[in-house]
């Protein structure tokens, strides 16, 4: 183990050592370039000022309104953030997205992983796995829609086949207790190929040897999965948890096509919570304030995560 | 990764500032010659081909007008009235609801049509009584012409009616208070069915094992309750508001409200009617031509889907006498309303004109979809109902002993439904008892403080 480390290292951080010698050695000679460099940048520049820049600066200038998109808007500071600390629907959204985010985060890494380790060591048909982004190719909306179906409680299939072996029926969606359950494991469903793609190219790039060599010293499967495997997929798995609780939290479409909220309040998600308070009751002020909330907690989160799973470095250094 | 999280914020925010970009129309001179191409709206696909056949006649005897219609369903016609409204491509002229056209009088988004009404000497009493007023606003102007009206009656299955011994007569003639549900609990309870056959009112009845429920449920009402339960708190002497149009205090504090929700949603905890919990998913209506409810509490304007189903035989009866010994039913009507950014008023004034006359009103009655606002057009459709094999009597005779209660017209609809939605629900699926409206109502009415 030790010996295969310490050969890997010096490889690597040459290499890199002189990557970063020719781009500064190159950055110094040619500094007439960076008038034509800018111009390469314009483009994607300009979209991002106008895209996220403009309406970002905006949408935080539009928290401290009261604005019905019809007027004017109207500064009044911080009241919105006051209302809002007050709101018991606001906490109830943040607990509701907090539910659905832990389940299906939860859920859908562990299964990716899972799935990933299947195509790497079984099932090594193109077909196979390609497949198993089938789900990830169908848009939310139909995929929500599909299940929404699927599982109604009066003519779903899955309510009949549930009736027929004799269980109660099940209310998947006007059930408080199931709506959200529900709902994680739709978008489970669909991301799960995806994620699982992410995290096996991950695997792909653990060098063989590393393996030979736990092979060699009598490592089982299971140690070999918890001292090499994961170890060394770290830096992968806390990029693709980063993105995928981005995501997660910002569930939207699925709430919209099915509960709408409902029942009462058990799946009034942040975003739906937003999208209702600005676009159906015309409240841009307060809908912008709970975005500028949501923005908030999302970099707390990612900035956790990278902190303290150390994301940005690999243990193959 | 940080950048990711403000790349989604700004896409929300994007949407924001794209639909910020501020129209200033305003209202044309009416001087203008009438001429151009006409946009309108409307969100019932049933009633399309109506409304094409009213826009060909209207454009043969204005040659110099045409006019382009546009259907949208309903969940995506409001907020796309609304992203036109701000980004300057609403259309011309639109169907407007009740619940929502007070908010549009509010932001200056419509064009009062009282000149072109003088100008042109439109007779406002050929309108079924009150659907012409019901679409002036709390600042005295006229928003627009009434197009057509609905009210709510019982829709049952004849067969399941017939095998539990109910006649058509007894049907027509239900009773109801809040106490005991009267003839109409009776009846409900007597046509659920449960897996082994037994009936709702016999002995060992299993509730938790209905095949066939007495009433349909589509949803716990709102704060309107239009085709649910208003048609039995108005017979309590219950309103929604203090007055009606405009009212500025809700009562869904009062005893006589609160005691006919508890009782309605009561049927559910008997089994007569189906949990809530159920109904997210297949429409209410659907679920009657499966065969799994004897009786639903519609409106007009789903004659067409209810008689529609095949091999379902489908009754009408009106809905029950309550304590006051009078029927009672909610009156809700349509009109057609001008944007005030239209570029073309004169042509939209004119097109308003035509659609809530008895040429296109006579068109749309010999579809038989709808009633139109004309008495005599919608006597015309009462015929072409008729022809079509089906009595509409037990919505019409609402109009015709004056049973109907206007639709409650306030300011901050969608404001007031976002409190009272889920109240309702909760109160609907057992979760709190009735008097938890109480907090709604108070909730609702620091809306209007």
């Amino acid at each position: 183990m030790t010996t295969t480390t310490a050969r890997a290292v010096p490889v690597r951080k040459a290499s890199r050592r002189g990557t970063g010698g020719t781009v500064s050695n190159g950055w110094r000679r040619n500094k007439g370039d960076f008038k034509i460099a800018l111009l390469f940048i314009a483009p994607a520049m300009i979209g991002f000022i106008v895209f996220f820049l403009v309406p970002t600066i905006r949408g935080i200038y539009l928290s401290f309104t009261e604005y019905s998109i019809l007027g004017d808007p109207e500064w009044i500071g911080a009241k919105n953030y006051e209302a809002i600390a007050k709101d018991p629907l606001f906490w109830n959204a943040l607990w509701v997205t907090v539910q659905y985010v832990l389940i299906n985060i939860g859920l859908q890494t562990v299964l990716a992983l899972g799935l990933a380790l299947l195509m790497q060591r079984v099932a090594k048909s193109t077909l196979i796995r390609g497949s198993l982004l089938l789900p990830y190719l169908m848009a939310n909306v139909i995929a929500a829609l599909l299940w929404f179906w699927l599982l109604d409680y009066q003519i779903g299939i899955v309510n009949h086949l549930i009736d027929a072996v004799g269980l109660p029926k099940v209310a998947f969606f006007g059930s408080e207790q199931w709506a959200i359950p529900t709902q994680a494991l739709i978008n489970t469903w669909r991301h799960m190929g995806y994620t699982a793609l992410l995290i096996f190219a991950g695997l792909q790039a653990i060098p063989g040897h590393v393996y030979e060599v736990a092979n060699l010293d009598g490592a089982n499967p299971w140690q070999t999965f918890w001292r090499i495997t994961m170890p060394l997929l770290r830096p992968v798995i806390v990029l693709v948890l980063v993105v995928t609780v981005i995501g997660s939290f910002q569930v939207f479409d699925t709430v919209a096509v099915t509960t709408q909220g409902g029942p009462v309040n058990a799946s009034r998600v942040l975003q739906y919570y937003i999208y209702q308070r600005a676009f159906t009751e015309s409240d841009f002020g307060y809908g912008s304030a709970l975005a500028v909330i949501l923005f908030v907690i999302l970099a707390l989160v990612a900035f956790i995560q990278m902190k303290f799973l150390r994301g940005n470095e690999s243990d193959l250094d | 990764m940080k950048k990711k999280a403000a790349g989604a914020l700004a896409a929300a925010a994007a949407a924001v500032l794209a639909l910020s970009a501020c129209s200033n129309a305003s209202g044309g001179t009416s001087s203008e010659e009438a001429k151009g191409e006409i946009n309108y709206w409307l969100w019932d696909a049933n009633q399309l081909p109506a409304y094409k056949q009213c826009a060909e006649d209207f454009q043969k005897a204005n040659p110099n007008i045409t006019v382009k219609i546009t259907q949208r369903g309903w969940d995506d016609y409001w907020s796309t009235l609304t992203n036109g409204f701000v980004a300057g491509t609403a259309p011309d002229v639109f169907t407007d609801h009740l619940s929502k056209y007070p908010e549009f009088i509010k932001n200056k988004q419509l064009l009062s049509i009282d000149d072109a009404v003088k100008k042109d000497n439109v007779d406002l009493n050929v309108y079924n009584k009150g659907l012409a007023d019901l679409w002036v606003g709390e600042d005295g102007k006229r928003y627009g012409l009434p197009k057509d009206w609905d009210t709510i009656a019982l829709f049952y299955n004849k067969k399941m009616a017939a095998d539990a011994g109910i006649t058509e007569e007894q049907m027509k003639n239900l009773t109801w208070n809040p106490q005991d549900g009267g003839t109409y609990e009776k009846t409900v309870a007597h046509l659920t069915v449960d897996k082994n056959g037994k009936r709702g009112d016999e002995a060992g009845f299993d509730k938790n094992n209905v095949a066939v429920y007495g009433l349909g449920l589509e949803s716990a009402g709102s704060g309107q309750g239009q085709t649910q339960w208003s048609f039995l708190t108005a017979t309590t002497g219950w309103t929604h508001t203090d007055k009606n149009p405009w009212g500025k205090h809700f009562n869904y504090d009062d005893p006589k409200f609160q005691d006919t929700i508890k009782w309605w949603a009561g049927l559910s905890e008997k089994g007569y009617m189906p949990k809530l919990e159920t109904t997210v998913g297949a429409s209410v209506a659907d679920n009657f031509a499966a065969g799994k409810a004897a009786i639903n509490s519609n409106g007009s304007w789903m004659i067409g889907q209810y008689t529609g189903y095949k091999g379902v035989e489908v009754g009408i009866a009106p809905t029950p006498t309550g304590p006051n010994g009078k029927r009672a039913s909610m009156f809700n009507g349509l009109a057609d309303s001008i944007w005030a950014g239209t570029k073309k008023p004169a042509a939209a004034a004119k097109w308003v004109e035509y659609l809530g006359s008895a040429a296109c009103q006579d068109v749309v009655a010999s579809k038989a979809v709808v009633f139109p606002a004309i008495s005599t057009s919608s006597e015309k459709a009462a015929a072409a109902f008729k022809a079509k094999g089906v009595d509409v009597t037990a919505f019409t005779q609402h109009v015709d002993n004056g049973t109907t209660f206007l639709f409650p017209i306030a300011d901050k609809a969608a404001k007031v439904d976002g409190i009272m939605k889920p109240a309702m629900d909760s109160v609907v699926s057992g979760k709190q008892p009735a008097s938890s409206l109480t907090a709604a109502n108070e909730q609702v009415n620091n809306l209007f403080k």
